[in-house]
């Protein structure tokens, strides 16, 4: 500490602060939650690729378009269309959560709390509620 | 000789648009697209839901007709756009070596831009037939 302090004036040699990084803070839902939002984006992100796959097979021919159906009726594709439905929603809800704060309001400590509880219940529930709507749109499970 | 020094002129900090030279910009625009996202996805997601099981004859038809079409191309606009700001923030959150900064951002835009017009260009191809 001293040296650094020595150093303090010669400029270019003096180490830069540094912000504290993740694994100081003790572990909590706001936190987790932030986290999952960016992953959350970040699986969207590349999951889109599913999308551009289910509309260029649309576009493409009844060929093109049984291949996609037969990988999304299938066991991984299944998981995976699980998994980016949930993300998707998860980010919607996590997203309405920033557009509150955003208005200044929600940051008392129960309120974040709250909100953090909201988004992970909320995206669960209504991910099961539409696979529960898709299957029985389909007819049950095939 | 020691009077406090600023870099920054008054008129710069009035505009307030900082060392990126874009301000805010990118942070607002990210909340505009997030808010028409809401409604879009859900709509997507309605869409996807209905066509589930579908033949290809009638996942055409319904993806082709104009307001499908409107909805599936605003919604991937919209999503194209807030993806490409949201992977562009993890990038220089992360990624620290300037050559790989570079290369990750770039393909951040190729990516993006390639998936939007593959997909608007699919949307299109159904709407208008051919």
């Amino acid at each position: 500490m001293a040296e650094m302090n020595a150093q303090a004036g010669t400029g270019a040699s003096r180490p830069r602060p540094l912000s504290p990084h993740l694994q100081v803070y003790r572990m909590m839902l706001t936190l987790v939650m932030s986290g999952l939002h960016r992953m959350s984006g970040a699986a969207l992100y590349f999951g889109m690729l599913l999308l551009a796959w289910w509309l260029i097979a649309a576009a493409s021919g009844p060929n093109a378009y049984g291949t996609f159906q037969w990988f999304i009726g299938s066991l991984i594709g299944r998981l995976v269309l699980f998994g980016y439905s949930w993300a998707l929603i998860h980010h919607m809800l996590g997203g309405i959560r920033h557009l509150i704060w955003d208005t200044g309001r929600g940051f008392e400590p129960s309120e974040r709390e709250l909100l953090a509880r909201a988004t992970i219940i909320g995206s669960i529930v209504l991910t099961l509620i539409l696979w529960a709507i898709g299957y029985l749109a389909m007819g049950g499970s095939r | 000789m020691n009077a406090p020094r600023r870099i920054v002129t008054p008129a710069r900090r009035v505009r307030g648009l900082g060392a990126g030279h874009s301000g805010t910009t990118t942070f607002w625009h990210q909340r505009i697209t997030s808010v028409a996202g809401v409604p879009l996805t859900i709509a997507a997601m309605v869409i996807a839901v209905a066509l589930l099981g579908r033949s290809h004859a009638a996942a055409v038809q319904i993806l082709g007709s104009p307001l499908i079409a409107i909805i599936m191309l605003l919604f991937i606009i919209n999503i194209a756009y807030h993806m490409w700001i949201g992977m562009q923030e993890i990038i220089v959150d992360y990624v620290h070596d300037e050559g790989l900064k570079y290369v990750t951002l770039l393909g951040n835009t190729f990516f993006v831009f390639a998936l939007a017009f593959a997909s608007c260009f699919a949307i299109l191809k159904l709407s208008f037939g051919v």
